[in-house]
């Protein structure tokens, strides 16, 4: 019978209808795996999609910037190492030379129109360009810990403090509960009481907060941290006068056109056993600290037209003699930037299905 | 030249399956990743770069391998619609294993990211970066992901078809020769 081309005659209906069957068994086992992976027919693993779409949530839809950090003014300048890293780290950044850097100050929330006053943290976040093509990019935050430690306990957070419809605030009664589950945030909070809205950027110290790996040319690794510490202390500056919401870039401004600013990078050395997975906690205040560089900022553009605004500053974009450690929010990071960065660069393209008018309106511009 | 021995070649047939595996874990590794926060989102897409780039190269010599040596041909009493699917569907494969990896490549490019397949080797871009030409790409990278998943379900169930319904040898010219 194997010189009869076709068989289709050689079966049974009742076996063919089986083999059809099982045919579309696989298939459909194939469908429903692909489907659970990629989190379709996983309503409850906490996604990047989902992560973003409670910060839209919260603050709604601008267009084209970013879902977190929506404020902020584009840098540039340059690092110069001084080789005091290159006993922990291979990363080209730290020999002595000098690396090109575009970066950006910014504050949080998801509003691209909020006063600067509305919060006291602000961020800087950076992308370091190596002569060998590598990249460093990190953004950092003006406080010394974070409220959560895991990406669940961040999105918990988002949910507690999203406003009422009907208040237009969070529900009191929800962010308590928030805290109340979460006796990690005490650090953060116990630090958000006492901080002020600054008058400038220039004189905020930058933390890492997360702790990161250091890899020597003998494969040697070190956890870290690192601060971005100013060399300008000038807290008073006249140019925070009331009423301008935007006192911050305009402060930046001022100051640039008077010289560059710089900042010392001082980078933490944790002891053996100093926890690398927890953002709440800082490790004791004795560690050692090297100072491996100075960032000098020399130029300011608005963000709408200037360099920062198509990077995605990813922390996981590393050099070579640099890794993550097992801090859990880096991942998560990586993957919600990712997501907030398609979204915008989308929105930038006029993508179908993307919104292109913001969901609130841009306040009007302040005499 | 035309094949008489109604199987493929060796060297097509190992690519074939060593590909069929790889391409089907980059679908599941790709859309796993980017519906994750955890860690492993982070080794997943240490995996996917480098082994993306290897699909490209095998692509790219199975391509060579298959214009050199003509496919068996389909049984002479296949419906013409049936052949055209067939013939239509093998060449949208070919076309999206190589669309897919240098559209990842791309798209990183674009996107100003350092195309980085380990810890300190990169890739030259091959794309000037571009934040507009980078969300396009980032798009078709998933919408043709979908499409070839979609493909391989289709190819998969004729392979079946053929193997268990038609038993006309179409499967086994690219699993092993058929006891006389
Ligand atoms: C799981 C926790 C976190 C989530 C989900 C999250 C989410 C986000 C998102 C979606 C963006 C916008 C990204 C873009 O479109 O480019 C952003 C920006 C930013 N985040 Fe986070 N974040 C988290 C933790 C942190 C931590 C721990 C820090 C502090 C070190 C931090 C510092 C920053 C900074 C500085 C920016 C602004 C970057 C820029 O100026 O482009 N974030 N975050
Ligand atoms: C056969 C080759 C490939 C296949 C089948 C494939 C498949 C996929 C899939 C299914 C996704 C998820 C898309 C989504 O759900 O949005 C994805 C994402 C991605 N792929 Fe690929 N890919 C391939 C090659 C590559 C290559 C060569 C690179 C880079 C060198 C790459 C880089 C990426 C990146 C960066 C993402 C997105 C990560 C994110 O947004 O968080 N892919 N890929």
């Amino acid at each position: 019978m194997s010189d009869s081309p076709s068989s289709l005659f050689r079966m049974t209906p009742k076996r063919q209808a089986g083999a059809f069957l099982l045919i579309a068994a696989i298939v459909a086992a194939f469908a429903l795996l692909f489907g659970y992976v990629g989190g379709w027919l996983a309503p409850h693993r906490l996604t990047p999609k989902r992560i973003v779409n409670q910060f839209q949530k919260n603050a709604g839809v601008f267009p084209g910037y970013r879902r977190n950090h929506a404020k902020g003014v584009c840098v540039s300048g340059y690092f110069e190492g001084n080789g005091n890293a290159v006993p922990y780290s291979m990363a080209q950044v730290f020999t002595r030379s000098r690396t090109p850097v575009v970066g950006r100050f910014a504050i949080p929330g998801s509003n691209p129109y909020a006063p600067d006053g509305s919060v006291p943290i602000r961020s800087l976040a950076l992308r370091f360009t190596q002569a060998d093509g590598q990249q460093w990019r990190t953004g950092m935050n003006a406080m010394p810990v974070f409220p959560v430690s895991t990406p669940q306990a961040f999105y918990a957070q988002l949910k507690a403090t999203q406003p009422d419809p009907a208040t237009g605030k969070p529900d009191p009664s929800k962010v308590a509960a928030f805290f109340a589950a979460h006796p990690e945030a005490a650090a953060f909070r116990a630090w958000a009481k006492t901080a002020k809205p600054s008058a400038s950027f220039a004189t905020e110290s930058y933390h890492s907060i997360n702790a990161f790996i250091f890899i020597n040319a003998a494969g040697q690794r070190q956890a870290v941290r690192w601060v971005m510490a100013p060399v300008a202390t000038d807290a008073s500056h006249d140019i925070h006068k009331a009423g301008d919401p935007n006192y911050l870039a305009a402060d930046l401004s001022q100051r640039l056109a008077n010289g560059p600013l710089r900042w010392h990078l001082m980078v933490t050395l944790a002891n053996p056993g100093d926890p690398t997975n927890d953002a709440t906690r800082t490790w004791p205040a004795d560690r050692r600290s090297i100072d491996a560089g100075t960032l000098v900022i020399d130029h300011t553009t608005p963000q709408e037209s200037g360099p920062c605004r198509d990077i995605n500053y990813d922390p996981t974009v590393l050099p070579d003699g640099i890794e993550i450690s097992d801090d859990p929010l880096l991942p998560a990071r990586s993957a919600a930037y990712a997501a907030s960065y398609l979204r915008r660069t989308s929105e930038e393209a006029h993508l179908p299905g993307t919104t292109q008018t913001p969901t609130k309106p841009a306040p009007e511009a302040t005499p | 030249m035309s094949n008489t021995t109604g199987m493929f070649v060796l060297s097509a047939r190992i690519l074939h399956w060593l590909m069929a595996v790889l391409i089907l874990a980059m679908l599941f590794i790709g859309i796993g990743m980017v519906a994750s926060v955890s860690e492993r989102h982070e080794w997943l897409i240490h995996i996917h770069k480098p082994l993306g780039i290897a699909i490209l190269i095998l692509a790219v010599l199975r391509l060579a391998i298959r214009l050199r040596n003509p496919a068996p041909p389909l049984p002479a009493d296949l419906p013409w619609l049936q052949k055209l699917a067939a013939h239509a569907s093998h060449w949208l494969l070919y076309g999206l294993m190589i669309a897919m990896p240098l559209i990842g490549w791309a798209m990183l490019s674009a996107g100003g990211y350092p195309v980085m397949l380990s810890d300190s080797l990169r890739l030259p871009p091959i794309f000037p970066t571009n934040a507009i030409a980078f969300a396009i790409l980032r798009q078709l990278h998933t919408v043709l992901a979908m499409l070839l998943f979609l493909t391989f379900l289709a190819h998969m169930a004729a392979a079946l078809y053929h193997g268990l319904i038609r038993r006309d040898g179409v499967l086994s010219s690219m699993t092993h020769r058929r006891k006389p």
